[in-house]
Order: C-alpha cells, then sequence, then structure tokens
C-alpha cells in the first residue's frame, strides 16, 4: 500500500469535506475519494413542524443560497396546501431570487474561484485569497464587495432578511411591493446589470483566455446534466420542468411530483452525503472510465440543457459559448463561464420584473388551509436542481420530508472529476501544494 | 502587527460567514488589522499540512478564534477544543454556536432515529446501512453549542449576527477590551409598531395568511403582531437583530419574531415568560400549535431539547 494525501479541509467551498488521494507504491493515483463529513437531519427535524414555517426552518439548510430552499419551500407548501399565488406574489419570489443570486454568483467568482485564476493556482496559499486579490485588483475588489453588498442590501430593505428570510409563505408573500420601493430599487437593479456585464466581459478578456489549456484538461468527464426549462425550453430558476439529459445530448422531461421515477440516490459507507443517479440508464457505478448513472447540475448543467436564455443578454452570451464549447459542453472549469452567463439573465430578469407594473398589485397571498396532501417543489438553486417534498396530515403538520439539494446531485461528479484531476496531475509521486490545489479547483468549480 | 485570526464553521450553514461580509465596505477598512491565519471559507490553510502529510490536526496560534456552528460530531468537537487551546480569545459567532441553533431541534429525537429516516425511509434513496468510515466522524449525543465543550469568551448571538454586532464586538477587541456583549433588550424594545396591550382573544393564529396592514404605510402604524393573535416571539428574544438603526428584520417583512437571538438574559425562561406575555394580551397560550419546537426553534441546545418517549402513532 502506498500512502494517502488528505487535503482537509477543502477550502473555499461552502461545507465540510475532505479528499483523499491514494496512491499506489509506484506513487501513481490508484484511488480517491470526495468525504462530507456532515448530516444534519433536516428530513427528520421537521417532522411535526407545521407546513406553513417550513420555509423559514429549511431555509436553514445553507446560508449562501437560503434563498432557493425557502423558495422551493414555499412551491412544496403552495402544493401540499393546494393553493396558487396570486401573479404579482410569483413576481416578487422571483425577483427576490434573482437578486439573490446575482449575490451569489459574484461571491463564487471573485471571493471562491478567482484566487485561482487572477493570482494563479501555484500562488502559496497565504496569498491565493480573496485578501491577495484586494492586493492584486485594489479597484475591482472594491467593486465587487460593494455590489454583492447592495444586492444583500436590496433584499434585507424590502423582504427584512436576506440570509434566512421569512418573506415568502404557503400561498405567497407576506407583503406588497409599494410604488415608491420599486422606483427605488429599479435603478438599482439597473445597477447590478451593469455590473454583471462588466464581470463577463471581464473574465473573457482577462481571464478565462490564460486558462484555456486547463479548461480542455481539468476534472473533464463525460455525464449528463440535469436543469430546470420553461414551456419554451428556456432555463428558468424558479419554475418549469425538469429536463434530463444523457452525455450525447438526447433528453427526457418530467415534472416535479415524477422526480422519484427518474432519480434514485445510492449510499456510500464513507461520505454522508448520498450519490444521486439516473435510475433509467442502467445502474449507478462510480468508474471514471465507465461511469453509470452520474449526470450534473448547476451552472454548466442548466446552460446545456437549456435550448435558449430567457434574456437577450444572457442569449448572446449563450451563443458565444456554444460557438466555442458546443452542446452538451462537458469540460468541468466551464461551470465558471456558465455561472457568469447566468449572473447576467439573473440581472436583466430582476430589471424585467421591476419594470413591471404589475409587481407592486396588493393581492399577494392566498388563503391556506391545512389538508392531508402531499406536495413537491422545485426550484434551480445556484448549486442545481432543489427538491423539497413534504407530506403533511390533516392539521397541516409535516409528516415526512425527503430533501434532494442541488449540491447533492454533483456528488458523483465531483468524485469523478477529484479522481481525473489527481490522475492528470500526480505521477510518479511528484507533487506539491499548486498540484493539489488544482485537484481542489475540480471540486471548487462545482461550487458545493 | 495585524491580530491573527483563526475563524472555522462547524455544523454551520455558511450564514454566519456571508454575515461577516455583509458588514459591506467597511470591511475593507477592516481587513487589513486582522491577518487569517485560518478560514475555511475563504483561506486555503490545511489542518493537515499544505500537501497533505500530517498524521495530526495543525491549528495555528490566534490571537482570536471566531467559531460558527454548534458541535454535531466528534470532528466538530476535536476540532473546537485544538482551536481553543491555540487561541488567546473566542468568539462564538451565531446562534448554532450560542444555543445550538436550527440543527439543535434534531435533539428532539435520538440519533438513530435520524438515521433510521435519512438512509432508510426516504422515497428516492435505495437504503443502506448508515455510513461510517474513518474518514467522516461520528455523531455525538445531541447537538451542541460551542460552550458546552469549551468556554466562549465572546457570544455573538443571531441567526445570523447583524454585521453591525461583528464589527462592533472586533473592534472591542481590537480596542484591547476583553469582553462584549447585547445590552438585555427585548426585539418589542425596538420594534416600531403600535401596541395597545390587548389582543382580539381567543386562540393563537398559525401564519395561514397575512397579518393586517396598510403597505403604503410604515411599521409604525402597523398593529403588534401578538395583538393580531399571530404568535410573535419578540417579547422573549434579545433584541440585535435590527443592528444598531434598523427595525426587527422578520416584522420588517410583516411576519412575526421566531426568537433567532436568543433569550433575552442567561438563564431565561422563555417559554414561561411568552405564556405569561400571550395571557397578558389575552390570548391563550395552550393553543400554540407544536409549542414546544416553535419556542426552542434556535436554542434546542445545552439540554433545552431531548428525545421525547415514544409518540402514539398518528
Ligand atoms: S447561526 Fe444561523 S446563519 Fe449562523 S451558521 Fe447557524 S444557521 Fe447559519
Ligand atoms: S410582539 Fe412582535 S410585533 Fe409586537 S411589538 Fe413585539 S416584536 Fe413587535
Ligand atoms: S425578528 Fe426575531 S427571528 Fe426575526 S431576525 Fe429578529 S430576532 Fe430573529
Amino acid at each position: 500500500m502506498g500512502k494517502v494525501i488528505n487535503i482537509q479541509p477543502v477550502t473555499r467551498i461552502e461545507g465540510h469535506a475532505k479528499v483523499a488521494i491514494h496512491l499506489d507504491d509506484a506513487g501513481n493515483v490508484a484511488d480517491t475519494k470526495f468525504h462530507v463529513q456532515t448530516l444534519r437531519g433536516f428530513e427528520k427535524f421537521c417532522e411535526g413542524r407545521p407546513a406553513e414555517e417550513m420555509p423559514r426552518i429549511v431555509c436553514h439548510i445553507c446560508g449562501i443560497c437560503p434563498w432557493a430552499h425557502h423558495l422551493a419551500s414555499s412551491k412544496a407548501g403552495d402544493a401540499v396546501f393546494g393553493v396558487t399565488p396570486p401573479p404579482a406574489a410569483v413576481k416578487l419570489r422571483r425577483l427576490m431570487q434573482n437578486i439573490a443570486y446575482v449575490s451569489d454568483k459574484i461571491l463564487h467568482f471573485y471571493f471562491l474561484a478567482a484566487p485561482d485564476f487572477v493570482i494563479g493556482p501555484d500562488a502559496d496559499y497565504s496569498v491565493r485569497n480573496v485578501v491577495g486579490i484586494v492586493g492584486a485588483a485594489p479597484d475591482i475588489a472594491k467593486q465587487v464587495v460593494h455590489y454583492r453588498h447592495l444586492g444583500a442590501q436590496m433584499l434585507e430593505h424590502f423582504a427584512g432578511r436576506a440570509i434566512h428570510p421569512t418573506f415568502s409563505l404557503p400561498g405567497g408573500v407576506s407583503k406588497p411591493m409599494n410604488e415608491a420601493e420599486r422606483q427605488e430599487m429599479l435603478p438599482q437593479a439597473k445597477e447590478l446589470l451593469e455590473f454583471a456585464k462588466f464581470t463577463i466581459k471581464f473574465a473573457k478578456e482577462n481571464v478565462f483566455p490564460k486558462y484555456l489549456d486547463a479548461i480542455q484538461k481539468l476534472g473533464v468527464i463525460k455525464v449528463g446534466y440535469l436543469g430546470t426549462v420553461n414551456d419554451e425550453g428556456a432555463l428558468d430558476f424558479y419554475d418549469g420542468k425538469l429536463r434530463l439529459m444523457q452525455p450525447d445530448g438526447a433528453f427526457e422531461e418530467f415534472t416535479y411530483e415524477q422526480y422519484t421515477d427518474f432519480i434514485g440516490e445510492h449510499v456510500e459507507p464513507w461520505s454522508y452525503q448520498k450519490f444521486p443517479y439516473a435510475k433509467k440508464w442502467g445502474g449507478f457505478a462510480l468508474d471514471l472510465e465507465n461511469p453509470k448513472g452520474v449526470y450534473r447540475t448547476n451552472t454548466l448543467a442548466r446552460i446545456n440543457v437549456a435550448d435558449k436564455m430567457k434574456t437577450p443578454l444572457a442569449q448572446a452570451e449563450l451563443e458565444e459559448f456554444r460557438a466555442a464549447f458546443g452542446r452538451p459542453a462537458h469540460q468541468t472549469l466551464l461551470y465558471h463561464y456558465a455561472r457568469l452567463i447566468e449572473l447576467v439573465q439573473c440581472a436583466e430578469e430582476a430589471v424585467q420584473l421591476l419594470e413591471d407594473p404589475e409587481i407592486t398589485s396588493p393581492e399577494v397571498r392566498t388563503k391556506i388551509e391545512p389538508r392531508e396532501a402531499r406536495g413537491v417543489g422545485c426550484v434551480e438553486a445556484p448549486r442545481g436542481t432543489l427538491i423539497h417534498d413534504y407530506e403533511t396530515d390533516k392539521d397541516g403538520l409535516i409528516k415526512s420530508v425527503n430533501l434532494i439539494v442541488g449540491t447533492t446531485h454533483n456528488n458523483a461528479a465531483i468524485n469523478l472529476s477529484v479522481n481525473q484531476a489527481a490522475k492528470e496531475t500526480i505521477k510518479g509521486g511528484n507533487y506539491d501544494q499548486g498540484i493539489l490545489n488544482k485537484v481542489e479547483m475540480a471540486v471548487r468549480a462545482y461550487d458545493p | 502587527m495585524p491580530v491573527k485570526v483563526v475563524e472555522d464553521w462547524l455544523n454551520a450553514c455558511s450564514g454566519c460567514e456571508i454575515s461577516i461580509l455583509n458588514i459591506g465596505d467597511p470591511l475593507l477598512d477592516l481587513l487589513p488589522q486582522l491577518e487569517f491565519v485560518h478560514m475555511t471559507a475563504l483561506v486555503d490553510h490545511k489542518f493537515f499540512g499544505q500537501v497533505g502529510d500530517k498524521m495530526t490536526m495543525e491549528i495555528p496560534e490566534a490571537d482570536v478564534a471566531i467559531v460558527s456552528g454548534g458541535v454535531r460530531n466528534e470532528e466538530h468537537k476535536h476540532e473546537l477544543e485544538e482551536i481553543r487551546k491555540k487561541a488567546k480569545f473566542l468568539i462564538a459567532l451565531g446562534s448554532c454556536a450560542a444555543y445550538g441553533g436550527i440543527p439543535a431541534q434534531a435533539n428532539m429525537w435520538k440519533n438513530e432515529e435520524v438515521f433510521e429516516k435519512v438512509f432508510r425511509h426516504s422515497p428516492s434513496t435505495d437504503p443502506a446501512p448508515d455510513p461510517a468510515d474513518p474518514n467522516i466522524p461520528k455523531w455525538t449525543d445531541s447537538c451542541m453549542a460551542v460552550d458546552e465543550v469549551v468556554k466562549a469568551d465572546i457570544v455573538i448571538p443571531g441567526c445570523p449576527p447583524h454585521p453591525d454586532w461583528i464589527v462592533e464586538a472586533l473592534s472591542a477587541l481590537l480596542a484591547g477590551k476583553t469582553s462584549w456583549s447585547l445590552p438585555e433588550r427585548s426585539v418589542c424594545d425596538t420594534c416600531p409598531v403600535i401596541r395597545e396591550k390587548k389582543a382580539a382573544g381567543g386562540a393563537v393564529k398559525r401564519c395561514f395568511e397575512n397579518a393586517e396592514f396598510n403597505p403604503n404605510e410604515g411599521l409604525d402604524k402597523m398593529r403588534c403582531l401578538n395583538e393580531q393573535n399571530i404568535l410573535c416571539l419578540g417579547p422573549v428574544t434579545l433584541a440585535g437583530c435590527a443592528g444598531k438603526t434598523g427595525v426587527p428584520r422578520c416584522i420588517q417583512a410583516r411576519t412575526p419574531c421566531r426568537g433567532c437571538f436568543g433569550p433575552i438574559r442567561k438563564g431565561a425562561k422563555p417559554m414561561v415568560d411568552m405564556m405569561g406575555a400571550l395571557t397578558s394580551v389575552g390570548l391563550d397560550p395552550k393553543t400554540i400549535v407544536d409549542r414546544r419546537a416553535i419556542m426552542n426553534r434556535y436554542i434546542g441546545g445545552h439540554k433545552f431539547l431531548t428525545p421525547l418517549p415514544a409518540r402514539p402513532a398518528r
């Protein structure tokens, strides 16, 4: 038996994880594992809670994408109570989601990912971080801090809480938007759009071209994709059908309630995180040469499954991306590029929603009444399709909960990409912290 | 000389770290005074050496350690103990670290019951034995607050804590102070709504429909939520979510408080005090649905929540 390299903790990601790289006697990679080390048990401890309280409980699953959980839970709640929220409520939910995602995508690109690209993957760890970015590009850093914060403040100002919101409930939202609030937020959303445009231009000119070689090599795997599209086949973060694409681009579509027909979850003894897989693709295998049932979610997956983007500037970006990389594009580092195309759509859609006078309608909540039912609610979380499945008793108390969260879908793919990246970079026992960081970059692309 | 800081999350959601970033523009002034010798969220320092060759966990010496999240497994516990040994001051950041937080709701069940549900009773999961491997730490008996394991010098409560208090507590430490805490006031003390000290009477309402208010008017024109029969934990919750200048965050959304800043003072009995507050406006506290979980939503550590005797099948 050769030695084991433990990368712990995996840094600049959102959870508790470690990577173990097992070397054989010749110092080549024999095996790798991405171990997720925490489990919190929301599926159990939500039992007994009033269903209308769920959106403000489950948001605590993730402090980076609380709005995704908040909204998926509200939609599961709409379904269990059997109500349709008024149109303005849906618009307000979408608005909050888009603004939250703008902040999230800015955070990920500049704070978590950029140090590898701007400071460099081999740079010493003490400068390869956001503080290093502040030193290397102070003007950009200032704007990044400012605009990420502006998004958070828009949410907080209007909806009270930016992190772990209480604004959305089964049946709609807790308050309407008045005209003064709309007038205040519209120019702010336009500022976010300008910064989104700047960001993708900056990345295309200064960041991606330097790493084309790494993009073609690091962490590349050929697997399937899952994402949400609307009736026109455009990428929709809030609502639509789930589209599951095979590695060759063929796809099937299904409704939220049908998810258990298409998605299974496998358990491995060495990770608390489950391994979702496509049930109809002949089982599950974590084998780099011949993976089975593995699909990916998150930015690149959505860009691959969607026929088009929902908004014009984002669509132009998608066309440019497809001309360069095709569809589906399998290069893992392209997650970063796809993330910025989505950033543009989120900012554009936020502006569109605020330009729509109907968003100020006072009708924002349909009254709910407890009943025994099951409801599945989904949204596209920044990290992938989020599935909340609730059952209630006659008093509207939760009997059973099942959750598949965005990042979980990518568990198998992250494991494969880590394996690929380690085999690509570590040979004959030669490695250093720069090389190990490149293995971590294969994880970071998924933004788990 | 910048102050050396270790920042680490345990059983946390990252929201506390986002709250640090939500300090916003002043963050850029604060940063040069701090040297993050470890911060899992943003800095690539590793516990087992930068090339993964060390056998024991190495936590750097620090002037200040900031820890978010409670303690849910053996590794959280070990990490926290090591951090404590190496740090002159330890800040417990957020309500998970302070009281166990939302994940401590799991303390209402035995660990086996939680694992049974997650790995063997999920409609999408192929049933399997509980994961068990030296690389994934075992659960502790309960989900604990930081001070159930080590001493916390400063506690900044809130889920998440308000950035104003993070700045204030850090600035106090930078100025050589050794303690910091929020004043003992209730959320109601910072809430601008109209109070007439009586409700319509009768049962406490669930959030099946929105509160009554005019969206074109400020909160100072809205009637107190408890007085609208909507359960609001403002009377028994520590003030602070509004920061230095704002209004309580949930009330801003016209939704009730659920107690995320925890009790007003150590040793307080929020359940008893809330019953009193409701009775005093003429509501019947017995009508609160799911009372135990709701009253302890953020404070289930410190043995506040424990498994119930087996419940009759519903
Ligand atoms: S206190 Fe709240 S924000 Fe902080 S880690 Fe816990 S759940 Fe997340
Ligand atoms: S009970 Fe709630 S609404 Fe009423 S004053 Fe207190 S915090 Fe405000
Ligand atoms: S109103 Fe209560 S639950 Fe809401 S943020 Fe403030 S303290 Fe937390």
